[in-house]
């Protein structure tokens, strides 16, 4: 460790860097570069410094991904926190602009990679909605995507309650959120034959039915994600380290929620009871019996209590979304309109799933028209009508908004994803300053941010 | 920042274009293909692309209360509704017949003149029948041949106390690429705004920070913006070369 103002003599180890990093602030401003060593000696050779900025971040462990925090301390109190964002954006948004609005799902499915059904039936709704073909959906894809939602948000939460138990030194936690996460991975993969970036749900319905056994494979693994969920809430909910740590720690009421458009458990959490899915119900929403849990402490404790909730109420609607998959088998998942449903004739092959091959035979043998359309479906896509359109759903984090903007063509004139994730991160510098180091890691986890989404 | 301040320091200065009715583009010949040879013999075919139109009363459910009670609260601030709503647009693909009623998923859009702006969204924020206190953010759309329009910033709100959403359009030209901050008003709205300045090069005056918020900051241009080169490069494959894919044949 050493001193690197501009005129001092550079040390041995500043010659590994390809530039002092004290020409990053300009002549006159002190640089201090410190790698290892005891903080008070460094804090002692550093004096005259009042400010203190450091870096958490991009590759933090705790911060789920690459997120960049800078952090300006005082002994171990957070002055001023800043987040810095970007380093995982791909341009999804972009890249959706080139391709048919059926392809469009491929694309935003892998944005927020932890709760990619969400993006997927937002970004489906939104298209049919544009199509104005909202009500001829057919019921069994709008409960299949329902039970797709619900399982993926208790998935989501387990990796939020997992990681975050994890980043307080809690590996036990994390052990058991994930083990429980596998469970409903393995049915996303007996579903949608992926366990991430499905491209399942499509305009107009879902890809392809359940297949058969489906909801008796669930049925098998709705108890042993909820015994998980209640290990883990045994180990958590009344742990007086996990309790001292978290309990008022990142507090934010909720005028300040309103003002930062925070929404999802965050909100809940200061006591506002808004979920999309009661408010400005999708997919038949209306129709399932479930509760909106909310508690009053807005802190980060509560926000654990309300996630593992969260979790019990969605295997509630999950297990009503199963009853009426019983009560539909065999009706259609994809609209009637051929002009639009994706030609997913699907059976299983010698080689695993492929298309059917009486599908085949019959549009390349008998019906050239068949051929035709099929083609062009593929290839050109189907137009849209010129117009905007905003949808938005409960997704495990907040709000997620779709803005479509069409201009009657066959791939979207703009794509916009509000990610609840990216909009909550603005509340990290008033869940932080004033607060100790170490709790700057649970309210971050506390807000649940997942990069890919953020950046997209 | 107050809306009303807001409105007086930013008004003004701006000169608006009279309001087009609608963004209008045009489409040529069958599958819009334009760099091969037409051999679909649809190669004359002409067609007019039009966005949704302005409406007319009635707007239907609610729409009509709520412009009304806007309308109201912008007269006791002395804005005339006409000077600050441009149009009023509601696009509902599923209305099928004139006399029918909006349906469910109906949307109500306000194309706010900028020098409005802050005092169109303080008014829906504020009033109690209003009441649009949830602001879900900004986004950019580009439209390079909606000449003197170009940029154009869309805001979603969101009144959780009645249940009701609203869009608000704003549009600047590419000349003049300025639009007043909302983060006084809507303190949500700041990374988004940011957002829109990366991508689209919306200048939003009076911002706290408005610095690129994904791109780096020393990126050149403005990724979202549809005259934005792609920058992909030809690839050969087997002899053939496949162009970049803003060159390559489209649809559409």
């Amino acid at each position: 460790m050493t001193s690197t103002a501009s005129d001092a003599p550079r040390m041995p180890h500043a010659a590994r860097s390809t530039r002092p990093p004290s020409e990053d602030y300009g002549p006159g401003v002190p640089g201090f570069e410190a790698s290892g060593g005891d903080w008070d000696e460094i804090a002692r050779e550093a004096i005259g410094e009042e400010r203190i900025v450091v870096n958490m971040g991009p590759q933090h462990p705790s911060t789920h991904g690459v997120l960049r925090l800078m952090l300006e301390i005082d002994g171990e109190t957070v002055t001023e926190a800043r987040c810095g964002i970007g380093y995982l954006h791909t341009g999804i948004e972009k890249n959706m602009e080139f391709r048919t609005w059926t392809q469009g799902t491929t694309f935003c499915t892998r944005m927020d990679y932890l709760a990619p059904l969400f993006q997927e039936t937002a970004y489906c709704l939104g298209t049919e909605r544009l199509l104005g073909i909202t009500d001829d959906v057919p019921e069994r894809a709008s409960v299949i995507r329902v039970l797709m939602m619900e399982l993926n948000r208790v998935a989501s939460h387990l990796v939020c309650l997992g990681t975050g138990g994890n980043e307080m030194g809690a590996t036990t936690v994390m052990t058991i959120g994930f083990t429980a996460r596998e469970e409903i991975l393995r049915l996303f993969e007996a579903i949608t034959g992926l366990r991430m970036n499905h491209a399942y749900v499509r305009p107009g319905g879902v890809a392809t039915d359940a297949p058969e056994g489906f909801t008796d494979q669930v049925r098998a693994a709705l108890p042993k994600v909820r015994g998980y969920l209640g290990q883990l809430g045994d180990l958590m909910l009344a742990n007086p380290i996990f309790k001292s740590r978290l309990t008022d720690v990142g507090v934010l009421n909720l005028a300040g929620c309103f003002a930062l458009g925070i929404t999802g458990p965050v909100l809940r959490s200061a006591g506002h009871p808004y979920d999309v899915r009661k408010a400005f119900p999708y997919s038949g929403y209306e129709t399932y019996d479930f509760d909106v849990p909310t508690d009053t402490t807005a802190d980060s404790y509560a926000r654990v209590v309300l996630r593992l909730e969260e979790c019990y109420q969605s295997l509630k609607i999950v297990e009503q979304c199963l009853q009426r998959l019983d009560d539909t088998v065999g009706a259609p998942v994809m609209v009637a309109d051929k002009k639009i449903a994706w030609p997913a004739q699907l059976a299983v092959g010698s080689d695993g799933q492929g298309n059917s091959l009486d599908h085949i035979r019959q549009i390349m043998g008998t019906s050239m028209e068949a051929l035709i359309h099929h083609f062009k479906l593929v290839t050109e896509g189907f137009g849209v009508p010129a117009g905007q359109t905003w949808q938005t759903i409960e997704h495990p984090r907040g709000e997620l908004g779709v803005h479509l903007v069409s201009d009657g063509g066959t791939r979207p004139y703009r794509a916009h994803f509000r990610d609840p994730s990216f909009n909550n991160l603005q509340a990290v510098s008033v869940l932080c300053e004033g607060g100790q180091v170490a709790d700057v890691v649970v309210a971050v986890a506390s807000l649940d941010p997942v990069l890919g989404g953020v950046d997209r | 920042m107050t809306g009303g301040e807001g409105r007086e320091v930013v008004g003004g200065g701006y000169d608006l274009p009279e309001p087009t009715a609608e963004h209008v583009a045009e489409r040529t010949g069958m599958f819009g293909a334009h760099d091969t040879g037409d051999t679909s013999g649809y190669g004359g075919l002409v067609r007019t692309v039009t966005m949704p139109p302005a409406a007319t009363r009635p707007y239907g459910g609610w729409f009509d209360e709520a412009v009304d009670v806007l309308a109201e609260v912008l007269d006791e601030q002395g804005v005339a509704f006409g000077d600050a709503v441009e149009r009023v647009v509601v696009f509902d693909p599923r209305r099928r017949t004139a006399d029918a009623g909006p349906s469910a998923d109906a949307e109500l859009t306000l194309y706010v003149a900028r020098q409005h702006l802050v005092a169109v969204c303080q008014a829906l924020r504020d009033d109690q029948d209003l009441r649009f206190e949830l602001s879900l953010g900004v986004s950019g759309v580009h439209f390079p041949e909606d000449a003197g329009r170009e940029l154009h910033a869309v805001y979603h709100l969101t009144s959780v106390t009645h249940a009701r959403r609203l869009r608000l359009e704003v549009t600047c030209p590419d000349s003049d690429p300025h639009v007043p901050t909302t983060t006084g008003v809507y303190p949500t709205n700041d990374w988004h705004e940011r957002e829109t300045w990366d991508f689209f090069g919306i200048v939003f005056d009076g911002h706290p920070g408005l610095a690129r918020i994904e791109m780096p900051d020393d990126w050149p241009g403005h990724p979202q913006r549809k005259d934005y080169p792609l920058g992909g490069i030809p690839v050969e494959y087997k002899g053939a070369t496949i162009p970049p894919p803003d060159t390559r044949r489209q649809y559409s």
